[in-house]
């Protein structure tokens, strides 16, 4: 339902979004994850048509976002909650929308209700409204015209906890009867109580994708050893996937018994070799974004984390 | 879009999904003008200012002096003042707001969405014309009843004009935040430069003749009568061109292609 296809964006010298590509299907909710700045939202307003991408092309229901004759009843789109008219009431601000696309008046009511905005907070202007007030009309706004496809970017953002938990059930609720869900966050544990699958980007690339509990077991082996450069040339000359993870440690995409071997193959003396822990997914995340937000200007000398993991441990002691 | 997504139980039964229409999207815009504090003052003021004016006419005007035209043509004046604004709010509000990204989610073809807003700013210049109209003729009433005047007697071409100097007035102001997409900015610029131009033209001895083309506030004030030449018309369209409509046009380009943040 949503496609994505080498979506890119430039500003001058810095790329904000690189070639990023991943698909949504019907009744899934993909979590698209990133530290703040990681080129999230504005991958979100190119596929919704609203910056212009430099290269790249994203469609929803199989049509560009710009093309679609009324989007507001296709998708339902929450890219930021305070953009919203400060005057407005939240009950005029989605009497506006209704009206935009062609929605009966009853749908507010009922949207209103859905969000627990009751009257007097929806006769109240949107001025006075806390962030997580804001983020229950952004996403009654988003659901108002039915549709069959949820775009939010960070719509957890001044929820509390107990908001939270309630925009979870709706939205899978929303993908169990067939809709699509695209949310966004920087915080890994939010999405991965609700999301079926995940694109984890950093400094404007996709760094991994896939259903989640493919990327949870996928965390694999914790592996250490004294002499680590040895231990990563080894892990990298055997083919298997490493990353560095917080703790010093190395992560690697494969059975313990791969792991051990190609140490053995290669001399080097293990410290530890154990499955990585069910925070795996933590690990993999924080690691697979240590790059760090922005893309420096200069590319990374080796395309290594391993860089960045030495400092971590130092760090960490 | 094709209903052939075969999954099972769909979200919701598929209503007729249609393009929203240009006379839809002007009612929304309507609403926008008044749905706010800002905008529903900004009216009440125009309305007021109209009113006012007629209130000191028939304190301070000669009787003789007191007819349903010159009540009508002064709050003209006013009133074009306040109406730039107006159409200046209904455009930078979207972006000072950041309402235009939720309004261009749901409208994609935003040229659409500034075609509805100038239509919107149209019908409130000539709106305004009604209330410039009623306001008059409660004063020509008035002035009957306490002696004055009260002559009706007014050309249907003066009320054309009239109408039409509003609904220029207005479209400058659109014009003018289309293309600076800032409130402030808009606001300021719209003020200060046919102003500046006017002085200017009195001022530089070379200016004088284009000036004579290009600055509105001469140009138009040939509207205030029912009768203008064809080389009136001539300087005013010309004036219009250069004031209306390439804001309005560059402004359109702008905003067509602006990233929405």
């Amino acid at each position: 339902m949503i496609s994505v296809d080498h979506l890119t964006k430039r500003y001058g010298r810095h790329i904000a979004v690189d070639d990023v590509s991943f698909h949504c299907r019907p009744g899934t909710v993909t979590g698209f994850l990133g530290p703040n700045g990681a080129g999230k939202s504005t991958t979100l307003r190119m596929i919704c048509g609203l910056t212009p991408p430099t290269a790249g092309a994203a469609t929803v229901g199989g049509q560009p976002y710009r093309q679609l004759p009324n989007p507001g009843q296709e998708v339902g789109v929450l890219l930021d909650a305070s953009a919203q008219h400060a005057g407005r009431t939240g009950r005029e601000a989605l009497t506006v929308a209704a009206d935009t696309m062609g929605v009966e008046r009853d749908e507010v009511t009922a949207k209103l209700d859905l969000v627990g905005l009751d009257a007097t907070a929806a006769r109240r202007r949107v001025r006075a409204y806390s962030l997580g007030m804001r983020q229950r009309l952004g996403l009654a706004h988003a659901l108002l015209g039915d549709p069959r496809v949820l775009i939010l970017d960070e719509p957890a953002n001044g929820l509390d906890p107990e908001g939270i938990f309630w925009m979870r059930g709706l939205l899978r609720d929303f993908a169990d009867r067939g809709g699509t869900v695209l949310l966004s966050s920087h915080l890994l544990r939010e999405v991965e109580a609700v999301a079926d699958r995940l694109v984890v980007i950093g400094g404007g690339r996709v760094v991994a994708q896939g259903d989640k509990d493919d990327l949870l077991s996928g965390a694999g082996t914790r592996v250490q050893a004294r002499n680590q450069q040895a231990l990563r040339r080894a892990l990298d000359s055997a083919g298997l996937d490493v990353v560095s993870d917080t703790d010093g440690g190395l992560l690697v995409h494969a059975e313990a018994e791969a792991v051990g071997q190609a140490a053995a193959d290669a001399g080097v003396a293990l410290t530890e070799l154990r499955p990585a822990d069910t925070g795996g997914l933590e690990q993999l995340f924080l690691s697979l974004t240590a790059g760090g937000p922005t893309t420096t200007a200069e590319p990374t000398t080796s395309g290594e984390p391993t860089a960045a993991g030495e400092p971590t441990r130092e760090d960490a002691r | 879009m094709t209903t052939a997504t075969a999954a099972p139980p769909t979200v919701t039964p598929r209503r007729a999904v249609g393009r929203p229409s240009l006379l839809r999207l002007t009612a929304v815009e309507l609403r926008k003008l008044v749905d706010t504090r800002a905008g529903l003052w900004l009216l009440i003021t125009i309305g007021a200012v109209a009113a006012v004016i007629v209130v000191l006419q028939l304190v301070y005007a000669d009787e003789a002096a007191q007819t349903f035209p010159n009540f009508f043509t002064p709050s003209l004046l006013p009133v074009g003042v306040l109406l730039p604004v107006l159409g200046i709010l209904s455009i930078t509000g979207e972006w000072s707001q950041r309402t235009a990204l939720t309004t261009f989610a749901l409208v994609p073809r935003r040229e659409r969405v500034v075609a509805a807003k100038l239509a919107a700013v149209v019908l409130a210049a000539l709106a305004s014309v009604l209330a410039s109209l009623a306001v008059a003729a409660v004063g020509t009433l008035i002035a009957g009843a306490t002696g004055g005047a009260g002559s009706w007697r007014v050309e249907g071409t003066l009320i054309l004009h009239a109408a039409l100097f509003q609904v220029a007035n207005a479209l400058m102001g659109a014009g003018f935040g289309l293309l600076l997409l800032n409130t402030p900015l808009a606001i300021v610029a719209y003020l200060l430069l046919p102003t500046l131009w006017s002085v200017l033209g009195e001022l530089v001895r070379p200016l004088r003749g284009p000036a004579s083309w290009l600055d509105t506030g001469r140009t138009m004030e040939p509207l205030f009568t029912a009768d203008l030449t064809g080389e009136q018309w001539a300087r005013l369209g010309v004036s219009l061109l250069v004031w209306l409509a390439v804001p309005v046009a560059a402004g359109l380009l702008r905003t067509l292609r602006r990233e929405v943040a």
